[in-house]
């Protein structure tokens, strides 16, 4: 495993994004305190950490549904006391979430499409045409998202409804309309969550691809220890809100705080 | 047996990205075309088209213009009646002021007035969902129809309060007011209802119906796709009452003849939402099903006992007639949660592999 990650830390380096002393807390509750990890350019960056460490509450910072009451964001040398969705989106952040977020009532083909939106710029006038220019537009996009749906292998469910299918295909199709975006940031809520072992082989894959061909910098929350050890660069571990530990998977491993997070400690 | 796609392959993706991909289906359209456009202008009576057909088309327009905010967008509202009435007293104005100008281009003019009002009374839609929605939407009812009772202005000042319908022409033929005959007026419905649909159809089908979907079934995700909720609700607003407008302009100008404040009250809203619920939400097949269902089946059953030659009393039939229709929307209601569009796509679907059903 150490050879290809050596490939990938040479070309890596620049930081894509960092965040700094950021605190978030929703009344008393403090979800995240004083955190700060930067995530390089190319990489893959794992956060882990217990139940209610503030995982998803710290991927949520970064696209800017929670705002921090402290601290700063960098994204692409920009710093920001706190991101917007809008924002995130445009700048090339995409997102999964933990339980699926797709739009229920449209086809596969539907949902990895609103992934290209953002992309798509004739208006109101053009689609009520759809016609000449809004229908060249349309199929230029649809063949990008064949592109996209040839690469997860999900041809055959193109046109069928999300809400039927199984629940590892979902996570299949939510992945696919993140890419949609072409994000150079992708943030992955436990991607794996539920699956059994081939579909995670599977998944696993799929990342590995992204950012080895693709260059797509990945930023994942998960649980499967195994899974996070083989596949990240680096790990940064929370617990409680606070960060314990930031390093490659080996040290983070030997880590005697994470040890203790994990196992729990003597008292 | 006859509904098969065997053998109609798709060369490209504009094929396959068509509105109707089956031949089938298109065939079907046709027929339906000419039957609206030919047969019922030749061989239908007076009757059905002044007060079957004309009435239909413009309910379906409505629910058509409700569908696009509450089936597509998930935005609840219960302020279609007050959208209609503002395009209905739109037209009548600008009619009046410039009768020089065609009276078609001001029903659709007229549609941009309500479009204007449905985005003001849709600003809250950003904060309020569901119910606490369609309440803020009630309110623009009530103030709506407020406005058409209390501002003489409106209906330039006559007496009776009510607003009657000059005769326009268009290309020298009467199609309003007293002199037009049904015939011209359904064909002027029929003509604007067909294209709006159309449009309707290539909205809903492209970029923009999917943001509203997307909107609809999971805006948090929508956000993260840079999709921003205000505009896109906004939209969705201004198109619906643009829809609504038209229709209402249409009711009152090539339907009724003239109409008082209480035409576009509250039961005309809920009117077109049921035609919406049980026709199907987020249809444009659904919302002529639905208008179908609630205007023309009542019609169809007050017509039967006495083209069956059975003596039954006026005033028993007008009941029959309720608790016939209030049964049929219970069972199909329990049948198909979804409306009739989507039996309607589970029959297509049993069609297709039929008669083996896997």
């Amino acid at each position: 495993m150490s050879g290809p990650k050596d490939a990938v830390g040479e070309t890596m380096g620049e930081t894509l994004l960092a965040v700094d002393g950021v605190s978030l807390g929703f009344g008393g509750v403090k979800a995240i305190t004083d955190v700060s990890f930067d995530i390089r350019k190319g990489e893959i960056r794992a956060i882990i950490g217990p139940n209610g460490a503030g995982k998803t509450s710290m991927l949520n910072v970064i696209n800017g549904f929670y705002h921090p009451q402290q601290g700063r964001i960098t994204y692409k040398g920009q710093t920001r006391s706190r991101m917007r969705p809008y924002q995130a989106a445009s700048q090339g952040i995409a997102r999964t979430f933990q339980n699926v977020a797709l739009f229920r009532g449209m086809s596969t083909l539907d949902n990895i499409m609103v992934g290209r939106t953002l992309r798509m710029h004739r208006g109101l006038f053009w689609q009520m045409l759809r016609f000449g220019p809004a229908m060249r537009e349309e199929i230029d996009h649809r063949r990008h998202v064949e592109d996209i749906i040839d690469f997860l292998q999900i041809e055959a469910i193109r046109k069928t409804p999300v809400g039927k299918l199984p629940y590892g295909l979902q996570k299949r199709v939510e992945l696919g309309r993140a890419l949609a975006m072409e994000p150079e940031l992708l943030l992955l809520d436990e991607p794996m969550a539920g699956m059994n072992m081939e579909e995670k082989e599977d998944m696993c894959r799929y990342i590995l691809d992204l950012n080895r061909h693709f260059g797509t910098t990945i930023a994942l929350i998960e649980h499967d220890i195994g899974v996070v050890m083989d596949l990240s660069d680096r790990v940064v571990v929370l617990e409680y809100g606070h960060k314990i530990a930031d390093g490659t998977p080996e040290e983070v491993k030997a880590d005697p705080k994470v040890i203790d997070a994990y196992l729990g400690v003597g008292h | 047996m006859f509904y098969r796609e065997t053998g109609q392959f798709k060369q490209n993706y504009a094929a396959d990205s068509a509105v109707f991909p089956i031949l089938q289906d298109r065939y079907g359209l046709a027929i339906i075309m000419v039957i609206a456009f030919v047969a019922i202008p030749m061989f239908g009576s007076e009757f059905l088209l002044a007060s079957v057909m004309i009435p239909f088309l413009i309910l379906s327009l409505g629910a058509i213009g409700l569908n696009i905010l509450v089936g597509y967008t998930g935005l609840l509202s219960l302020g279609t009646a007050g959208f209609m009435g503002v395009g209905a007293y739109a037209a009548y104005k600008l009619s009046t002021m410039f009768p020089q100008v065609n009276i078609l281009v001001w029903i659709l003019c007229s549609g941009f007035f309500a479009a204007g009002i449905g985005v003001i009374f849709g600003l809250p839609s950003l904060r309020i969902k569901g119910f606490y929605l369609a309440v803020a939407t009630l309110a623009a009812q009530f103030f709506l129809q407020w406005c058409f009772v209390r501002v003489a202005w409106l209906y330039n000042y006559n007496p009776s309060g009510a607003i009657e319908v000059p005769g326009r022409t268009l290309f020298g033929i009467a199609i309003t007011g007293p002199m037009a005959t049904p015939v011209n007026r359904y064909y002027v419905v029929l003509g604007v209802v067909v294209v709006m649909t159309l449009i309707a159809s290539n909205i809903v089908h492209g970029r923009i119906g999917r943001t509203w979907m997307a909107v609809r079934d999971m805006d948090i995700a929508a956000q993260l796709m840079g999709i921003r909720l205000l505009p896109a609700k906004l939209l969705a607003f201004a198109v619906s009452s643009f829809y609504c407008g038209v229709a209402g302009a249409l009711m009152v100008f090539l339907w009724l003849g003239a109409a008082e404040p209480s035409a576009f009250d509250i039961k005309l809203s809920f009117l077109l939402l049921f035609m919406v619920i049980i026709g199907g939400l987020g249809s444009l097949i659904g919302s002529f099903m639905g208008a179908a269902l609630i205007h023309i089946l009542p019609i169809f059953i007050r017509a039967l006992p006495e083209s069956l030659g059975l003596p039954v009393a006026a005033a028993t039939v007008e009941h029959l007639t309720y608790l016939i229709v209030g049964a049929l929307i219970i069972f199909f209601l329990i049948v198909e949660p979804h409306g009739l569009a989507r039996l309607w796509q589970i029959t297509k679907q049993k069609l297709r592999v039929w008669p083996f059903p896997y």
